[in-house]
């Protein structure tokens, strides 16, 4: 008797994720592909009313200014983030790797803020940044910190960078563990050999384990890469967008990522098709940035 | 080797000094859940002067009928739980199949389902909406601003990573512990759920970490498929409803996200090991 290729079973596990599959990942990403192309809308859904327009969609977001202040934005927050998320966290790896007491209680202490949504963080942090700093500015003299009237979230620049202050609070610890894990498989005997050969400890720290610590830094900068450009909740409870900016002689949102300006051309401006058509330039940005990256780096690994 | 030493203590010194820089925002949560409104304006770094006042805080958010933060609470639960268990079910026993059959098929599935990981949310949200609109209306069920509707949902986005990692995990088990089962007489289904199912326990334990911190703490998709002001809302949802108000209640607030943080510390406070490591080991794979 010939076996079946997929018996009953084969399917019957299977049944559910797919359902789940097809219903939240495939239908709507066909449709949303799709829905880019079209006049889709609140009144436009299905039917006669839906209709076919091109690149027209894709044409309008190329003038539109808020999205080109937001990808500009986005890009420079990205920057920002990676480098502040992997400096800190680098340097807080080394320190827990040390022989110092109580470290698990250190990893455990940064890697806590991660545990947190990026929604409440957001508004922890803003109450941090419009009462408790005007407040230290006042007890230590800092004039720059104790004007009420002209608080961090208050300009955009500062904005953008408180907004890369919680970015790092929340996600330093979480790539710090990663880094803890590559510290400690690099093999003890190539550090000793170093040591004995006289190498100092810095000297070790950047000829030998950190050339031997390429995978994790492959992990991380596509992590932070990926988790700064996707960036909404913090930016949606901490700055909500604000404060508003001149740009192109257009006044808009000063601190409004790219998710969040989906999100709003979406929701806020009624214009679906608009935003879906956004949502499109963003995964495909978002596809060909962390091809790019990751590809970059797997050449610079050493394989043993 | 007295400069060694000194070194270590410096190195001390900066540890503890990060150490309270890090936690220093749960400390302006808790000391200012306990103050009065115009304390926390006045004096948002002082100790609070009575910290009893907490516990009032506390009440006041907890049977507040515009905060609705019980409820808020039970439906968390009730969402978490509910997409953890059937990620887990469904999850596990997918990933079995996939690695279990060998056949080009069975092998592109998989590969969809993974390909799926690089899927940003923000491409599937708008016509999530008006698709489980129209497919609950044509099947007769209410997809939106209900449980069936965020749970498919969780499961939907929570599934390629879980089946990665189980499939990751099925593959190292030897297929003789099966085949033994089957001579001894086990159906195909109670193999996975008597042989295999168990041997699975780290693995269900990474994937119910890794989701269940995801689900617990997430905005958009609840916020989106469950709308503001509905019946249902998660806590996230109910504190961006509250603390979102054009005049911001501090002392409530920052109650709120002290009752909405003190589950997941104290979770993490029993399992922190497992917590660092199923956090963490999601993203490496």
């Amino acid at each position: 008797m010939r076996k079946a290729k997929h018996p009953p079973i084969f399917w019957l596990f299977l049944a559910p994720v797919l359902f789940a599959f097809l219903m939240v990942i495939v239908v709507p990403f066909v449709l949303g592909v799709y829905y880019s192309f079209t006049n889709w809308s609140a009144t436009a859904r299905i039917g006669d009313a839906l209709k076919f327009i091109g690149i027209e969609n894709f044409a309008k977001i190329l003038k539109d200014s808020t999205f080109t202040y937001s990808f500009m934005l986005t890009v420079v927050y990205t920057l920002l983030n990676m480098i502040a998320i992997n400096v800190v966290s680098f340097g807080l790896a080394i320190l827990v790797t040390r022989a110092i007491k109580g470290r698990n209680v250190y990893r455990a202490g940064f890697f806590v803020p991660n545990l947190i949504g990026g929604l409440i963080l957001g508004y922890v942090w803003q109450f941090i940044f419009d009462h408790a700093v005007p407040s230290l500015g006042t007890m230590l003299g800092i004039a720059a910190w104790a004007n009420p009237n002209d608080l961090i979230l208050g300009r955009s620049g500062s904005a953008l960078i408180a907004l890369v202050i919680v970015g790092t609070w929340q996600y330093a610890g979480y790539i710090m563990v990663i880094y803890v894990a590559a510290i400690e498989n690099v093999p003890q005997d190539l550090i000793e050999a170093a040591q004995i050969d006289g190498a100092s400890s810095l000297r070790r720290l950047f000829s030998v384990i950190v050339p031997m610590m390429r995978q994790a830094f492959t992990i991380t900068l596509f992590l932070t890469l990926v988790n700064s450009f996707k960036q909404f909740d913090v930016n949606y409870s901490l700055t909500a967008g604000g404060p508003s900016v001149m740009f192109m002689g257009k006044p808009i949102y000063g601190t409004e990522l790219l998710a969040m300006n989906i999100y709003n051309q979406g929701f806020q401006s009624n214009d679906m098709a608009g935003g879906q058509a956004r949502a499109v330039v963003f995964f495909l940005v978002l596809a060909i940035v962390s091809i790019v990256q990751v590809s970059g780096n797997k050449k610079k690994e050493i394989e043993l | 080797m007295r400069t060694r030493r000194v070194g270590v203590a410096a190195l001390e010194v900066l540890a503890v000094a990060l150490f309270l820089a890090f936690l220093f925002p749960f400390f302006i949560v808790i000391v200012n859940s306990a103050k009065a409104p115009f304390d926390i304006t006045q004096s948002p770094l002082s100790l609070p002067k009575h910290w009893g006042k907490i516990f009032e805080n506390v009440v006041s958010i907890w049977t507040s009928p515009n905060i609705r933060y019980s409820t808020s609470f039970a439906s968390s639960v009730v969402i978490t739980a509910a997409s953890l268990v059937l990620l887990n079910i469904f999850a596990s026993q997918a990933a079995w199949v996939l690695v279990r059959t060998k056949t080009r098929l069975s092998a592109g599935i998989f590969v969809a389902f993974v390909a799926a990981m690089v899927v940003p949310f923000q491409i599937v949200m708008f016509p999530l909406l008006s698709w489980f609109r129209d497919f609950g209306q044509m099947a007769g069920i209410s997809l939106l601003r209900s449980f069936t509707g965020i749970i498919l949902a969780y499961i939907g986005f929570g599934m390629s990573q879980s089946i990665f990692l189980f499939h990751g995990f099925i593959k190292s088990i030897p297929l003789e512990l099966e085949e033994a089962a089957t001579i001894d007489g086990c159906r195909k289904w109670q193999t996975f759920y008597k042989i295999i199912f168990p041997i699975l326990r780290p693995i269900h334990a990474t994937v119910l970490v890794l989701n269940g911190i995801w689900i617990w703490n997430d905005f958009l998709l609840p916020l989106l498929i469950l709308g503001k002001g509905n019946r249902i809302m998660t806590i996230p949802l109910a504190v961006s409803n509250f603390a979102g108000a054009y005049v911001k209640q501090w002392d409530l607030i920052l109650t709120a996200i002290l009752m909405a943080m003190v589950p997941v510390i104290i979770f993490f406070l029993i399992a922190q090991k497992s917590i660092i490591k199923g956090m963490v080991a999601g993203s490496i794979k």
